[in-house]
């Protein structure tokens, strides 16, 4: 028997499983998962846990229920990555070997990067993240209480997944204290290392304007040093201050520390990959998909729904002999929600950055590129059930892996 | 491609005027790279991480991030914030004659 052993049972690890379960012959395929973890989170969700529109419920649900028949599931630690030798060895000491392994174990914000952040005092004080459900749910609690002063929301250092994220907690953080009546008396800066509202120009542009436009101040080109908890400030390397009431800090975020133990990562525990057949650049039978990767793409749940797509065709032509394809072009397709009811979409890859025009139906839509409509609002809150309903089972969904140029205005 | 001269020798850069081949770079085009830079002088402290960078970059193939220099290079962080002030990790590899490092946007 041959063995698949699939790392992670998060987004990405588990569209892998619903998609090759199927088409693996299973006289000849053994498939294993492993995850730690019972609970699923639905991700996204978390942004809109601080401010009571999501409860813990609505974001959660049993792992297991998305397994399709004739995997084996484990849930247990992985310790270690044994590539050289083609074992895995779990934290109870067995040991899995495999043929092929499939790394999707994601990653999550490390606070104890930044000086002062986590042991500073401040930490779910006045310093909250909303990139844990543990964070979002403190976060929740602690503004339902707050009478207003200065939100500062700091994105320490990039990459962080989900990259709009930040930006969006600050949009509905503006609609949030309008409908709280106490707006006047909040003061909202957004703290970033990029030069800009985001990393394209012509996004940047576009979101730049709209935190304009709700009156949050921007200060760019920020990186963070060290929070000074007992003064309520963060400083950057040179030497920049910013004071805060509330300090919301999107923390660097790194690939799993199993990565690290295991000496197959970069100094963020993010894993060399080819950036096109999503193979691992060192080991010819090991591929990493989803936050997991080094890939210069976004790291986001839809990123990781189109990596499936290329990595499910290599897969199956690694294991018959035959080269692998080139396909992925770093697609990503995010929904901002920008508040009081409107989204945006923005939709490109590693050549093309966003622009406008129509989504999916090229002039028809129904979903506006780079843009702010209701009907963009309603894409985002519908995610959640296509998140749950299509995309952990691998379904085919009527839109292509790669990006399409047409329906884009240049 | 543009061109520019650096210590005699013509080279190929970029439009941000990064060097296009690593393998083009001498040690005595560092201070006028710098210059342009706006570093008026190289000390022994700057030297230590354009040389950690070369080395670096010459054994992976790949520009090391600021982590990886406090992590690998010893090279405190807040040193390069003072020793290449703005962006150390963009200036650093410019004079070090490598290409813009990936992490930049
Ligand atoms: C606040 C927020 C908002 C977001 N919004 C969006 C959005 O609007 N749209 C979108 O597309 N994406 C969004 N994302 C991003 C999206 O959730 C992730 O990119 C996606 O879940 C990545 O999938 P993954 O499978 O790579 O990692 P994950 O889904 O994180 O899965 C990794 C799995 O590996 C397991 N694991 C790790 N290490 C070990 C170990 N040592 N032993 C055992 N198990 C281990 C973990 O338990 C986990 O289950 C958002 C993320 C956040 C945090």
């Amino acid at each position: 028997m041959k063995k698949l052993l699939i790392l992670g049972a998060g987004t990405a690890g588990t569209i892998m499983a619903n998609k090759l379960a199927p088409v693996l012959d299973k006289s000849e395929w053994e498939i294993t998962i492993v995850d730690r973890e019972e609970i699923h989170y639905y991700q996204p969700g978390f942004l809109f846990i601080p401010f009571g529109i999501y409860t813990r419920e609505d974001i959660i649900k049993p792992k297991r229920d998305f397994f399709p028949p004739g995997v084996e599931v484990i849930m247990s630690e992985i310790e270690q990555i044994m590539p050289d030798d083609n074992k895995v060895k779990l934290s109870n000491g067995k040991i899995l070997p495999y043929d092929y392994l499939i790394i999707a174990t994601g990653s999550r914000v490390n606070p104890a990067e930044i000086e002062g952040l986590l042991d500073g005092g401040g930490w779910r004080q006045n310093i909250f993240d909303f990139y844990t459900p543990d964070g979002a749910l403190a976060l929740a609690k602690y503004l339902k209480y707050w009478e207003g002063g200065r939100l500062v929301v700091n994105v320490a250092e990039m990459p962080i997944k989900c990259p709009v994220a930040p930006l969006e907690f600050v949009f509905l953080a503006d609609w949030w204290f309008t409908e709280q009546g106490i707006r006047d008396k909040v003061e909202i800066e957004y703290v970033t290392p990029l030069p800009g509202a985001f990393t394209k120009p012509r996004a940047a542009k576009f979101l730049g304007n709209f935190l304009e436009k709700k009156n949050i101040h921007l200060t760019a080109d920020f990186n963070i040093a060290r929070v000074d908890a007992g003064k309520n400030k963060i400083v950057s390397w040179d030497e920049r201050e910013v004071e805060y009431d509330l300090l919301v800090t999107i923390p660097t975020n790194m690939g799993a520390d199993v990565i690290a133990r295991s000496g197959m990562g970069d100094d963020l525990n993010f894993i060399p990959t080819d950036k096109h057949t999503l193979q691992s650049k060192k080991w010819e039978n090991i591929f990493v998909i989803g936050d997991a990767t080094d890939l210069p793409s976004s790291k986001a749940g839809s990123v990781a729904h189109f990596e499936a797509e290329v990595l499910y065709e290599n897969f199956l032509r690694a294991i018959d002999g035959r080269p692998l394809l080139p396909k992925f072009d770093g697609h990503a397709n995010c929904f901002i929600e920008s508040g009081f009811g409107k989204g945006i979409l923005i939709d490109f890859n590693y050549d093309v950055e966003p622009l406008p025009g129509k989504y999916p139906l090229p002039g028809i839509g129904p979903f506006s590129l780079l843009e702010e409509t209701r009907m963009n609002h309603w894409g985002k809150m519908m995610f959640r059930w296509v998140y749950w309903n299509l995309l952990l089972k691998g379904s085919e969904m009527p839109i292509e892996a790669q990006m399409n140029m047409a329906g884009k205005r240049q | 491609m543009p061109t520019k001269t650096y210590a005699g020798k013509t080279v190929e850069v970029t439009d941000e005027g990064f060097l296009v081949n690593p393998d083009d770079w001498t040690e005595d085009m560092a201070p006028e790279i710098a210059k342009e830079e706006g570093i008026e002088e190289l000390t022994d402290m700057h030297w230590k991480v354009i040389r950690f960078m070369r080395e670096d970059f010459k054994e992976r193939g790949q520009i090391p991030s600021i982590r990886r220099m406090k992590n690998v290079g010893g090279i405190p962080t807040a040193d390069l914030y003072k020793l290449f002030p703005g962006a150390p990790a963009k200036k650093a590899a410019k004079i070090a004659g490598l290409g813009k490092p990936e992490g930049c946007v």
